[in-house]
């Protein structure tokens, strides 16, 4: 189980993988990828009990992670390929022609790891809900990850999804929202504000944690004390406080990288502040 | 030609319901879910005999489609069920992202399609969901005719892997097929042979066609009637063997003439024997309250207007 540096180190080459990606083809979502970077390197390297070697649909007696704001693919499979679901070459295919690694995630290629297809919000904390009762019925305590973008929320499927998960006190799902407070026309709050977004939250019967999401360490931590809250038979959600863009200074504070890619000089000035730590792909 | 034996009166809902009983005795990873409308949808017996398995959802049916797709990712076989309008139109995204591109193993279970859910009017009264359901890639969409047949689909559609759309009605329909019946997903039911005209029909226009023909029969015509209860995939050589033979068609169905079975009819006619068609449906119109009965007849949805629809195409040959 790597250490919280080696998770950092881990999580810079995801960042690597991102910006490549997104440069390779000239499309895709680098600005929520790089903020998400790493809690799902967090989740795939230690959070998560799961089997890359041999994945299934089912994931009997595993946890299961569901992304539902499917844009930020390009962090989703760089996790999955460099945790061993598919090959890493792969991810120089990526929103190419014949690819697996579609624009948003499909489980219509049959790419490990993908479960469902997301990429029209505000659908995966039902799919989420969907598995958290199916675990229940098999006497399966493993959990169910959801990871939700903040603009997502405007969906209201997931008012929907929450008021369920309340009020069914589903505690196998740990639900995190990607709260960078940006969406593709500006920030959050102009657009359509939660002002409040624990309490909304604990009105509907949730338990909620907070984090800086771009600490490691805090990760680490907030999730530790989400597992020991499990026995509250509530459902929880981590309100996960990242920047848009994190680790690239100059993709940092607006929403301006939410879906452009750098050209060949920004990915030069990109790959400089992000060290190669597992090896290119 | 020979009278029909009618069995008894029932709606297909309850069939669907008796057939879900049934599937959930026989797979005990089938589990359904209900948005509010249990009693409706006949999923009380279900819900009783197997507790832990049934899943209220409140009136919330996006929520209700996407949880079905996480339990089918999980292994289960989950049935939905709500009013036709409520489980197409409403959540099409969900079902289109969540259930048929991501290839889930759910059944969508429809009550109260058409102009027979009667006097709730055009809010509740679909008659758009097979063209919606139809064209998702792979998705099978089923239309039985009466109670046994719901019943039997019902039990099939449990053990076929992957998306199905099941629709059934609301209203008491006479029950004319055999209660034992193997439900066969895509293959069409000749119920009368005939050769002066191919009757294509399904749901509840079925038994609507069978009165017609009879009452065609003591005129002289000979009518083939072919129950299509399972839209798509279409049982294409079932379709044309009939039409080689007749040189005509009419196609039957509760639904608009967008999107529905005769719009499948034609569009295999016109690719491999173009022939006269006539289309018995609604043309593009919403519908409104009244009793079924007088829809039914109001949206020429009746026997008289599949008769006349033959005497039209006959003389169009």
């Amino acid at each position: 189980m790597p250490n919280t540096l080696e998770l950092q180190q881990i999580a810079s080459q995801v960042r690597r993988d991102i910006v490549r990606m997104v440069h390779a083809v000239q499309s895709g979502h680098p600005g929520g990828s790089l903020g998400c970077a790493d809690y799902l390197t967090a989740l795939y390297f230690q959070l998560m009990d799961h089997n890359p070697a041999n994945f299934t649909q089912e994931a009997k007696n595993e946890d299961v992670f569901i992304l539902s704001n499917g844009h930020i693919s390009p962090v989703f499979y760089s996790v999955l390929a460099r945790s061993g679901y598919f090959p890493v070459s792969e991810l120089a295919t990526f929103r190419k022609i014949n690819t697996r690694l579609q624009g948003h995630p499909t489980t219509h290629d049959g790419l490990p790891g993908v479960r469902i297809a997301s990429g029209s919000l505000g659908q995966g904390l039902s799919v989420g809900v969907g598995v958290a009762l199916a675990k229940k019925l098999d006497k399966d305590d493993h959990i169910v990850y959801v990871n939700m973008g903040d603009g997502e929320l405007q969906e209201g499927q997931n008012w929907e999804a929450i008021m369920y998960a309340g009020s069914h006190g589903l505690n196998n799902i740990i639900a995190s929202v990607d709260y960078n407070k940006q969406q593709i026309d500006g920030s959050v709050l102009e657009i359509m504000g939660f002002h409040e977004l624990r309490n909304k939250f604990e009105a509907f019967n949730w338990l909620v944690l907070e984090m800086n999401g771009n600490d490691m360490q805090d990760i680490l931590d907030t999730n530790a004390k989400a597992k020991t809250m499990r026995n509250q038979n509530k459902p929880i959600v981590i309100l996960m406080n990242t920047e848009m863009g994190a680790g690239v200074d100059f993709m940092m504070g607006s929403h301006e990288w939410h879906g452009i890619a750098p050209n060949d000089q920004q990915l030069a000035a990109a790959l400089a502040q992000l060290p190669e730590t597992q090896g290119d792909y | 030609m020979q009278a029909l034996e009618i069995l008894g009166n029932n709606d297909t809902r309850s069939g669907f319901g008796a057939g879900l009983l049934e599937a959930g005795k026989q797979n005990s990873q089938v589990v359904a879910l209900c948005a509010d409308l249990t009693g409706s949808l006949k999923m009380d017996a279900f819900k009783k005999e197997f507790p832990e398995r049934f899943f209220q959802m409140g009136i919330a049916e996006a929520n209700m489609i996407g949880a079905a797709a996480g339990l089918a990712t999980a292994g289960k076989i989950p049935f939905t069920g709500t009013f036709a309008n409520f489980s197409t139109g409403r959540v099409y995204d969900q079902i289109r992202q969540s259930i048929a591109y991501s290839g889930k193993n759910v059944k969508i279970c429809a009550s109260h399609a058409g102009v027979t859910l009667g006097e709730d009017g055009a809010t509740h009264q679909i008659l758009e969901d097979l063209g919606m359901m139809k064209m998702l890639p792979h998705m099978v969409v089923i239309n039985p005719c009466d109670y046994n047949q719901t019943k039997a689909a019902t039990i099939a559609i449990a053990k076929y892997e992957g998306p199905c759309y099941l629709r059934f009605g609301r209203p008491k329909v006479p029950i004319f097929t055999a209660p034992d019946q193997v439900f066969e997903i895509g293959k069409a039911v000749t119920i009368y042979e005939g050769t002066d005209v191919s009757i294509f029909c399904t749901g509840h226009l079925v038994w609507k066609s069978v009165q017609a023909a009879q009452a065609l029969a003591e005129r002289g015509i000979s009518a083939e009637v072919i129950n299509i209860h399972t839209i798509k995939p279409l049982d294409e050589k079932a379709v044309l063997d009939s039409v080689r033979k007749t040189r005509c068609v009419v196609t039957a169905e509760e639904h608009m003439y967008n999107g529905g079975l005769g719009d499948s009819i034609c569009q295999l006619l016109a690719r491999n024997f173009p022939l006269p068609v006539e289309m018995v449906g609604v043309n593009d119109s919403f519908g409104e309250s009244g009793t079924p009965d007088e829809l039914m007849a109001k949206y020429k949805l009746d026997t008289v207007d599949v008769i006349a629809a033959v005497e039209k195409v006959i003389s169009r040959k």
